[in-house]
């Protein structure tokens, strides 16, 4: 076999859920000696690509060939054992096992009569760590190890399993500065070895510095596959986030129509952090205000919004809503003031899935719904059929279980919850992830009628047309910190693209400059790495 | 949940079969168990039968409605059998003052053991099985403790009202079993505390995240356990006018546990069939009481109950989905 | 397998999620005291000197033979127990499976001889085990459930084949069997040698084989096992077969020390067993424990009877203080595992 023949392909491989098409006819060329990254915002299907490799899910349709011969992995023992070995975003290790029986587990050294070989077993990891420059003692149960060391056993032990390829899941989102430079030294390695890497980040310094190749998702659909050298970081971003085209700039606002310039905030945050997660978060939202929380994946928006509702435990800043500081780390006490939030996951933290969308929509207004701890069921009823029909919620009627609905009602019934209580700060953490176009362009009509009724909007999107459309203003976000602010006409997606990207304003002054002639900029993302390691830095 | 799947897909296909079974399997049954016994048992289907029938599963019932609510949250308490133990022994300390006071206290004391399994369930996070496994052990000892080794007979009329007084020519068991499905079915039909409950069987992520009070909610859920535990053991109490420590409440965890599944409440929480449960509860002594008609070993009606319980649960199983 | 009494009612913390990382030296300490049963052991320790040095008919070799022997059946009972709850399941049928043990194995070693007695009652109840396991591992239905059904279910099995009590298995007391359970070596009742080995062969296979590391990390978080590969539904099945053997040898051996088989014997075992398992320090959602904690949790239960004995009080005592000393250790492991966090 000539050494550039692909050592894992999928071939137009398609994938469902019940009522989710998770991937559409995805295709992915994996070369040995390669880092290929893979990469796509929340829902776009990487994980479920990933599954699919690694026989943890059954392919609907396509073809997976490794090696040049079509397989079928049914489990993730058939997967391992051919070679595919990978390391999970959420460290799928034993956490009260030490560090050297996580290594070995499932192919311990024995001994001749057929009992682990411990001594052995503890020799081997310690070599292990040692020749990859990992410091870890392997006796120690791992959960008392640091979450980067952990995350580095994880890698030893994908390695150690004479792996073709290795499947990296957001490896380097709980290391330090210094093990992440391990982390690559030990992927030039495996690369010289003629392993293939498959590497999924959002760090995009990360993807330049260790990629050749690169293939981006989106919506379950592939929709760029080629060199990382030809893709330059602002073009990524965009294919990334959903527009070839980088016109799109924010809806033009009718006279009188957006927040007044004048009016006191109604929320502000003041700087919020949490240890590796939020750095000293701070930002206003007026009445009236729509404010887009603009990052990637993992930048902090989501735990900015759940701090806000206090449901993200913070060490130190406050949120202040209309005036008065909320009590931290209590959902009930930021409801009360005024706080309402849509959480990203629906299914696990938004809707009761058996129960009716009379008790979905009443459950937070139940106090107020209630007189002496019983509830008014006419009230109920009135505010029920008044949300369904404002929202227009389509159902066979108020008694129908929520987890029958489709996305986009299930969407409606969780604003009904909210709108009840007429809250003051709506947070919107991806309000139109997984729902019908129809209904999407619901919801957003629904966020621009709340906005110009005077709430304080919130919005989280992985959309950049969305975000753009829809906010008045963007904090972008990166790695936990705000790293700009969008404001007035600079609401754009080429703004927003360029602030994600990393790059400043004045390399990109040529408005709707032409794409397929990058500036040089673009095409050496090297100098940015001194800064991302330093920022990396906790 | 997968539902939504179901309802694009054909008639009558087996989904929509198992879903009606979930939902009305217990009436009909029963339904089918009465019908049986209209034919082929001679003197079952008697009204005076009926009525012992009844008066013997209200115990039952009256645990499993509580039982029902605990699981409802996706919990369980295993404790309501030595629960009833208790109240059995309490009944016999307060025998001096007056019965409605004693009566009372037993059911604070009730209260107390559930919110013991509430704290240390709701804000400690221990599982519902080991927090309520301890009083389990204990419970049956301490009564044994305050009965002294002995079965005192009760004399306090008061007490001995509660299953011996017939309103209206029926047992004061039924009464007493009514009163406790009243107001069992108000508050879960009624109440705020039976909305919050359910929102945290059915996701406690979501409901903690719109502000429902979940920790003490659950404490809450497990003290109504206790005190409708702790009248059953009243109720017991009186029908056998003894305290029995070794006897009160044996293996009740068990009944009620069955009550509840054979009734369809799932055992992940977020619903409770108050009606259904206590449908199980008197489907599971009809049962037995036919097979008894029948000259069946009480070995034979245990096996059976063993398989019921397994197709109960396999019915209502929620495939976890990849 | 989630089974939904599992399911912890406060928003969980995952080990190993962002802001977590590491504190250290009292990670590890809580590690070392869960998973050795260290704490079981030293309670037990203090608990045996305090009392030789109260009592002086406490140390004395009467006791010890006593205390042993009378708790070697439910120690092997609780091995098994311990294997299952390692993995995040239960066995609640053990109790009866036990009964059911002590007749099969006095039946079948009075028809067919000792070998057979022994065979048969393994294979019996590890069907029982199997249909568990199957329930369990295949249906996917709730452990719990489950085996609360095989309680009542095995349970009615042994009434029906005594004729409720009716019919009394015994074994000729100079039989082999019966040997089994009365005879002594160096004074000590054989039973406790028994139990003894099993302890050492399920230590060393649970601590040294991959089977036993397997059963370890299936516990520890069963996706994360399936992710590494191992054959979890295989292994999984496989305990509660393991269970239900261990539990029916115990309720044969029991039988021949008794020389007769009840079918009244060992309800509530499965009690006792559980709060043995987790007083050892075992956790119940699985994933960490060891069985030489359990038998420090078997023998703890039994210094505590001792105690209750020497004291001179009622024995029914016993149980108090067994359930409170049980919510004082799961409310221990739980502040330590939010520490641990």
């Amino acid at each position: 076999m000539p050494p550039t023949a692909p050592v894992l392909e999928a071939r137009s491989i398609s994938k469902s859920f019940p009522g989710v098409r998770a991937l559409d006819g995805v295709s992915l060329t994996v070369l040995p000696g390669r880092a290929h990254a893979l990469i796509g915002e929340n829902g776009a299907g990487k994980s479920t690509l990933i599954k699919i490799l690694t026989g943890v899910y059954q392919l609907d349709e396509g073809t997976l060939l490794h090696r040049g011969e079509q397989v079928a992995f049914t489990e993730p023992r058939a997967a391992q054992s051919a070679g595919i070995s990978t390391i999970y975003q959420e460290l799928d290790l034993v956490p009260l096992q030490s560090a050297a029986r996580n290594l070995y587990l499932g192919r311990e050294p024995r001994t001749r009569i057929g009992l682990v070989d411990f001594k052995k077993m503890r020799r081997d990891a310690r070599a292990l760590l040692a020749d990859y420059g990992i410091d870890a003692d392997v006796d120690a149960p791992l959960a008392s190890l640091g979450l980067g060391t952990q995350q580095m056993i994880s890698v030893a032990r994908a390695v150690a399993l004479d792996a073709n390829v290795v499947i990296m899941d957001e490896p380097t989102s709980s290391l330090e500065a210094r093990e992440v430079e391990t982390l690559f030294a030990i992927i030039e390695r495996l690369k010289a070895a003629g392993v293939a890497i498959v590497y999924v980040s959002h760090r995009l310094d990360e993807l330049y510095r260790v990629c050749e190749d690169v293939t981006v998702l989106r919506d379950g659909k592939m929709v760029h596959t080629g060199l990382m050298a030809d893709l330059p970081r602002l073009q990524l971003v965009a294919t990334m986030l959903g527009r070839e085209l980088l016109e799109q700039t924010r809806r033009e606002r009718a006279e009188g129509e957006g927040p007044d310039p004048d009016a006191e905030p109604v929320l502000d945050v003041r700087g919020i952090s949490r240890r590796n997660l939020l750095h000293d978060v701070s930002f206003q939202v007026r009445p009236g205000e729509v404010v887009g929380l603009g990052g990637l994946l993992g930048a902090g928006r989501s735990e900015t919004g759940m701090a806000v509702l206090g449901a993200q435990e913070i060490d130190s800043g406050e949120v202040v809503v209309a005036g008065r500081p909320v009590r931290r780390n209590s959902p009930a006490a930021a409801i009360e003031a005024g706080v309402a939030m849509l959480p990203e996951d629906r299914k696990l933290a938004g809707i009761l899935p058996s129960m009716s969308i009379r008790d979905n929509i009443a459950l937070a207004a139940l106090p107020r719904l209630s007189r002496l701890g019983l509830v008014s069921d006419k009230r109920i009823d009135e505010i029920v059929a008044q949300f369904m029909k404002q929202l227009s919620i389509r159902a066979t009627g108020p008694a129908q279980k929520v987890g029958t609905l489709s996305g986009g009602n299930q969407q409606k019934v969780m604003l009904a919850r909210w709108l009840c209580l007429n809250p003051k700060v709506l947070i919107l953490d991806e309000p139109t992830r997984g729902i019908d176009v129809g209904a999407k362009a619901e919801v957003r009509a629904t966020i621009d009628e709340l906005a110009a009724q005077g709430l304080a909007v919130v919005l989280v999107s992985s959309e950049a047309e969305e975000l753009v459309d829809e906010s008045d203003r963007i904090v972008v976000l990166k790695e936990g910190r705000v790293i700009d602010e969008l404001t007035d006409d600079h609401v754009t997606e080429r703004h927003l693209m360029q602030a994600i990207a990393g790059e400043t304003d004045e390399a990109e002054q040529t408005p709707a400059a032409d794409e397929q002639t990058p500036t040089p900029d673009e095409q050496t993302p090297a100098p940015d790495e001194q800064h991302e390691g330093g920022a990396d830095d906790e | 949940m997968s539902e939504a799947v179901a309802t694009s897909a054909p008639t009558w296909d087996r989904a929509r079969v198992l879903r009606w079974t979930r939902d009305n399997g217990v009436y009909a049954a029963l339904v089918l168990l009465l019908l049986y016994n209209l034919f082929f048992t001679p003197r079952f289907m008697t009204w005076s039968n009926l009525e012992v029938q009844l008066t013997l599963s209200t115990r039952v019932i009256v645990v499993a409605l509580g039982m029902a609510m605990v699981i409802g949250t996706g919990g369980i308490d295993l404790s309501v059998g030595a629960v009833m133990a208790l109240a059995g022994g309490l009944l016999v300390q307060f025998s001096g003052v007056n019965g409605y006071v004693a009566i009372a206290l037993v059911l604070v004391g009730g209260a107390l053991v559930g919110a013991l399994n509430g704290v240390l369930v709701g804000y400690i996070g221990v599982q519902p099985i080991v927090a309520t496994l301890a009083f389990l052990f204990a419970g049956r000892s301490i009564a044994q403790l305050l009965l002294a080794g002995k079965n005192p007979s009760v004399s306090d009329p008061v007490v001995l009202g509660v299953a011996g007084n017939k309103p209206l020519g029926i047992d004061g068991l039924i009464w007493a079993a009514l009163a406790a499905i009243a107001i069992v079915a108000f508050l879960m039909r009624r109440s705020t505390y039976g909305r919050r409950l359910l929102a945290i069987g059915d996701n406690s992520r979501a409901s903690f995240l719109s502000g429902v009070p979940v920790a003490p909610t659950l404490v809450l859920v497990y003290v109504a356990s206790g005190v409708l535990a702790a009248w059953a053991g009243v109720m017991d109490t009186s029908s056998i006018t003894s305290a029995n420590a070794l006897s009160s409440g044996l293996n009740y965890e068990l009944f009620a546990i069955t009550a509840v599944v054979v009734g369809g409440t799932p055992l992940t929480g977020g619903r409770v069939r108050v009606l259904a449960t206590v449908a199980g509860a008197i489907l599971m002594q009809l049962l037995r009481s036919t097979l008894i008609f029948h000259s069946a070993t009480d070995a034979i009606s245990q096996m059976i109950t063993a398989v019921v319980i397994v197709v109960a649960v396999y019915i209502q199983r929620v495939r976890k989905r990849a | 397998m989630t089974t939904p009494l599992d399911q912890q009612p406060a928003p969980e913390v995952v080990v190993g999620a962002p802001g977590t990382s590491a504190a250290g030296p009292a990670a590890r300490a809580a590690a070392l005291l869960q998973r050795g049963g260290v704490a079981a052991l030293a309670a037990l320790l203090v608990l045996v000197i305090l009392g030789s040095a109260l009592w002086p008919s406490f140390h004395t070799m009467d006791n010890l033979r006593y205390t042993l022997l009378g708790n070697s059946y439910i120690g092997i009972v609780a091995i098994g127990m311990t294997l299952v709850i390692f993995t995040g399941g239960i066995d609640l049928s053990v109790g009866s499976v036990f009964a059911l043990g002590g007749v099969v194995g006095v039946y079948m070693n009075n028809q067919y001889g000792p070998a057979v007695g022994i065979v048969a009652t393994i294979l019996a109840c590890g069907l029982v085990g199997l249909v568990n396991g199957l329930l369990v591992g295949v249906a996917e239905l709730p452990p719990f459930i489950v085996t609360l059904a095989t309680l009542f279910g095995v349970r009615g099995l042994v009434y029906q084949l005594t004729d409720a009590g009716a019919t009394t298995y015994s074994l000729a007391p100079d039989s082999f069997m019966a040997h089994l359970g009365t005879g002594t070596w160096m004074t000590i009742g054989i039973p406790v040698f028994i139990a003894i080995a099993l302890y050492g062969a399920f230590h060393v296979l649970l601590e040294r084989t991959p089977y036993g590391l397997t059963v370890q990390s299936i516990g520890g978080g069963e996706s994360a096992a399936v992710l590494m590969g191992l054959p979890v539904r295989r292994t999984t099945i496989s305990l509660y077969v393991v269970s239900a053997a261990l539990a029916g040898f115990a309720g044969m051996l029991q039988a021949a020390q008794l020389v007769s088989a009840s079918p009244i014997i060992a309800s509530g075992y499965e009690l006792q067993a559980i709060a043995a398992v987790v007083i050892g320090g075992t956790l119940l959602t699985g994933g960490s424990g060891s069985v030489v904690g359990t038998a420090a949790g078997v023998l703890l239960l039994g210094v505590i009877n001792d105690y209750i004995v020497q004291l001179q009080l009622d024995s029914t005592w016993n149980n108090v203080v067994s359930g409170g000393f049980l919510v004082v250790v799961v409310v221990l492991q739980r502040v330590l595992n939010y520490r641990r966090r």
